[in-house]
């Protein structure tokens, strides 16, 4: 199996073919030294579909709906699971973001150093009261 | 010699003597003006320097000794204890709101000014923003005549300029000696509130000038001999609305940096005071190195947020706020350019060191909670700005409200950093989507039911919701984002000083939620109404009501925007008392129903000068949900129920935004239907899509729309910046300063154009 290192919790990179992953139905999405965006389906939205007004539209401005003169919200999916990998909120007319540019031949370097790039992502630690922190003893439990 | 070679030594001659004369002028002009300085304002030197002060000779030599680390460890957590008890004695005998809720923080910083041990509680953005004061103490008054540094010397400050949040922020600094020598500082941060601005609460949005944002201390000299000068704290009771609470928070803070230095003394006789300064030195300078072993684990290259701001809280317009994080082996950059210039007359813009602080505390809470909370967390990290813009302004603009940019400028941190975190090897806390980033709340000001002239803040800032994590939703109205253990107080104790009820008060307010697979941590309401004096006024402070402020992580949904409702013309106490079946405990039932006859109902954006408020008039805002995580369809259908259950969400949102099916009279989840319908929902996007190509040819502009009116780069071209219409636009690098015309003129020339209209009609 080629090495693989999970960006993020829908996109993974794979470091052999340096392609951008799904990480729900392993489509391929694109070149990972491009932006994963263009591979991706776009779907621009009202944001009244998503953010409903939860006051009376028809008698007040504000009303808890972002204003669509002033928001479009940009889905992205997969285009073969319809996962919705990313979600953008632009001024209309803004073009989207290249989220993340990855420096591949710096990663595949980092793997060497840290191989648990490699396996699935841990979420991170729960918030425990037992460490003392002024020991630095975290300090020292890597390198 | 030859005639030429004469010529040319005399020639090398008389340059080496006009050489020596220029030099001897240099020098002259150069001791003029150094003895003739006519005003010390903000040392660029010391604003622009976040890293840590370089080793003194007292440091090289305690290190020289190679203490034991755990003898040094025990050094500091006695250091700790200090600080925490300076902390305690702070929250529990401050008079100020914000004391009493956490919002404060107190520390010990080496002899050149670092923070090396702050409070283990407290407001943690200070970590690297109050050194800047010190080191201008230490640089500019040490050997100034007139003011000097003597054992038992008091100092203050508060202007961010000088390095500082904002002016609302008042610190008190006592020098720590040993045998004649300075070896620390004693310090103690309170958010104050009231500081004698144009608006009462310490918090002005109507500022059009420094000079309306009311005291702004350099650092000064209080007191000598651990005595406040009666004098300076009359100027200063003078200069602010509670004189009671200006010179009641000064003692307490005296009290508590002179306990700091009566622990540090102790720690001093029992361990020595190599072994302290050892102590103190080398917790900077591990944290230091270990932060940069931390983000050599991160993975190369550049992630691109942004969050629009959409307000100056004066009126709406599109503030950009534009990140780079930019890593790079050990070196981690917050590249800001191409952000929103800065406004000339709205107090929207954030002094450079300030939004260092805010960005440091991302790291203390968010990202390595587990390191010793010091300065050095920041050190290695840079930031990016160009100069005059909303991220790092000049020395005249306004910079009372920096929250309204350099919050947004945390939330395009949080966002941005969760993509570095994700894939790294070892995480040091849980990844999270933003946090809810605005202080949604009351400020308010006038004479008490006591007749005391107050002007200060609710503590329901300290509410905002947490962000939805990878694993677990977002907690709901948990804590601030600048400090992890922040109070929200007890609102029957706030009633009994300000004479103001909050009828409706932390209620989660339905479907104010960042949906996801995660959910965001949900705000609640608050309702007030003025009660029991003829002069009270609230104002509100707070961006996002025409574009989310928060936003969601891969996948996940921001947050909603919000409004700030009004009600006139009933008195609400009479309504309770005559007929208390037309009250309505929600806003949004409030405003839906209209129950009130008499009354006149109003939206508006959140951001609410001062504004007088009869008795019985409602206000009513909401705090706001901390951003989603994940895709709405892999939230598990239970806990869309569970939600549900707790009337968090209506059937609106749990059958539209999550595709759950269920039956709504027992809420029994019909797991094969949603199934189903989550299946379709699939295919649709699949089917709706569009590419990438094709999105870009359709929906793209090259240059910002005519409205909204927008301020920052357009798209990846940082160098030009627009200045609120696609027309006026300069270079980054040549960025003027925004002036704003007053709301109120414009309002008046619309209504008179549309008089004019009416009449050739």
């Amino acid at each position: 199996m080629s090495k693989r290192v999970c960006m993020t919790e829908y996109l993974a990179i794979d470091l052999d073919k340096e392609r951008w992953l799904c990480r729900r139905c392993e489509h391929d999405i694109g070149d990972a030294n491009d932006d994963y965006k263009k591979g991706l389906l776009l779907n621009p939205r009202d944001p009244g579909e998503i953010h409903k007004p939860l006051i009376d539209p028809d008698k007040y401005e504000f009303t808890f709906q972002p204003d669509a003169r002033w928001c479009q919200i940009v889905e992205f999916y997969c285009p073969n699971c319809g996962t919705m990998v990313e979600v953008e909120y632009l001024i209309p007319g803004h073009p989207p973001l290249y989220q993340h540019e990855v420096d591949i031949k710096a990663l595949k370097k980092q793997v060497k150093k840290y191989p648990q790039m490699l396996e699935e992502p841990d979420i991170g630690p729960d918030v425990s009261a037992r460490h003392d922190h002024s020991r630095h003893e975290h300090m020292r439990r890597e390198d | 010699m030859s005639a030429a070679k004469s010529s040319a030594a005399q020639k090398s001659a008389a340059k080496s003597t006009r050489d020596s004369e220029a030099e001897r002028e240099r020098k002259l002009v150069d001791e003029f003006l150094d003895s003739t300085t006519l005003f010390l304002g903000p040392d660029p030197e010391i604003m622009n320097e976040h890293g840590l002060y370089p080793r003194t000779e007292a440091e090289e030599k305690a290190l020289a000794n190679g203490y034991d680390d755990d003898l040094l460890a025990q050094v500091r957590d006695t250091l700790n204890a200090g600080t925490n008890e300076g902390f305690e004695m702070l929250e529990q005998m401050g008079a100020a709101p914000g004391a009493k809720w956490g919002d404060l923080i107190t520390g010990i910083y080496t002899a050149g000014g670092d923070l090396v041990i702050p409070s283990a509680s407290g407001v943690l953005i200070f970590s690297s923003l109050s050194h800047h004061a010190l080191k201008f103490i230490n640089k500019y008054w040490t050997d100034e005549p007139t003011v000097g540094v003597k054992p038992g010397d008091v100092f203050m400050h508060n202007d961010s300029r000088y390095g500082n949040i904002h002016n609302t922020d008042q610190s008190m600094y006592v020098p720590i000696f040993h045998k004649g020598t300075l070896v620390a500082w004693a310090g103690a941060i309170v958010h104050e509130g009231e500081n004698g601005a144009v608006e009462p609460g310490g918090m002005p949005s109507a500022a059009e000038s420094t000079y309306e944002e009311g005291l702004k201390m350099p650092p000064i000299k209080v007191g000598e001999n651990y005595q406040l000068r009666r004098d300076m704290v009359t100027f200063l009771q003078n200069s602010v609305r509670e004189p009671k609470l200006q010179y009641e928070d000064m003692k307490v803070k005296l009290f508590v940096c002179r306990r700091i230095e009566e622990r540090f003394n102790a720690a001093v006789e029992n361990y020595g005071l190599e072994v302290v300064i050892a102590a103190m030195r080398k917790g900077l300078e591990d944290v230091e190195a270990e932060v940069k072993r931390r983000i050599r684990a991160y993975p190369d290259g550049t992630v691109r947020t942004v969050v629009i701001a959409d307000g100056t809280l004066r009126e709406n317009v599109a503030v950009k706020v534009n990140l780079e994080l930019v890593c790079k082996g050990d070196e981690l950059i917050f590249d800001f350019r191409g952000s929103s210039p800065e406004f000339a007359n709205r107090c929207n813009n954030t002094v450079l060191a300030s939004l260092k602080g805010m960005i440091c505390q991302l790291f203390l809470t968010f990202v390595w909670p587990d390191l010793p909370r010091n300065q050095a967390v920041f050190a290695p990290i840079k930031v990016i700005c160009d100069p005059r813009s909303a991220l790092a302004s000049s020395y005249e603009t306004p910079n009372a409200q920096s929250m309204m940019t350099f919050f947004p400028a945390f939330c395009c941190g949080q966002k941005a950093i969760a993509h570095l975190i994700y894939p790294s090897s070892r995480k040091y806390t849980k990844v999270v989507a933003p946090w809810f980033c605005m202080i949604s709340t009351f400020i308010y000001g006038g004479v008490t039911q006591r007749g005391e002239v107050v002007g200060n803040v609710c503590a329901d800032l300290n509410g905002m919701g947490g962000g939805a994590r990878a694993d677990a939703d977002g907690e709901h109205g948990i804590a601030p984002i600048f400090s992890a253990m922040a109070d929200t107080g007890e609102q029957e104790v706030n009633e009994q000083e300000v004479p103001f009820l909050q009828l409706v008060s932390k209620k989660i307010l339905k479907d104010n939620q960042a949906f996801g697979k995660y959910r965001g941590g949900m705000g609640y309401e608050m309702m007030v109404a003025t009660k029991d004096s003829e002069f009270w006024g609230f104002m509100v402070t707070c961006l996002g009501s025409k574009f989310p402020i928060t936003q969601g992580l891969f996948g996940g949904y921001a947050c909603p925007t919000y409004p700030l409702c009004k009600v006139k013309g009933d008195d609400i106490y009479e309504v309770m008392k005559n007929t208390p079946e037309h009250f309505r405990h929600s806003m949004v039932e409030v405003m839906n129903e209209q129950p009130f006859k008499n009354s006149e109902y109003s939206t508006h954006h959140m951001g609410l000068q001062y504004e007088l408020a009869k008795r019985g008039e409602l206000y009513m805002i909401s705090q706001g949900s901390g951003g989603g995580y994940g895709d709405v369809l892999e939230r598990e259908p239970e806990s869309v129920l569970e939600d549900l259950r707790n009337d968090l969400i209506s059937h609106a949102v749990a059958q539209d935004i999550y595709q759950v099916c269920y039956d709504e009279e027992t809420l029994a989840l019909d797991a094969k239907a949603t199934e189903k319908a989550r299946k379709e929902t699939r295919k649709k996007r699949i089917k709706k899509g569009m590419t990438y190509k094709q999105f870009m040819k359709k929906h793209v502009r090259k240059t910002p729309p005519d409205y909204p009116p927008f301020y920052g780069c357009w798209g990846s071209d940082r160098d030009t910046i627009y200045a609120g219409s696609p027309d006026i636009k300069t270079r980054a690098d040549a960025i003027q300063p925004i002036m704003m015309p007053n709301p109120k003129d414009v309002r008046i020339a619309k209504l008179e154009a549309e008089i004019k209209k009416l009449r050739s009609a």
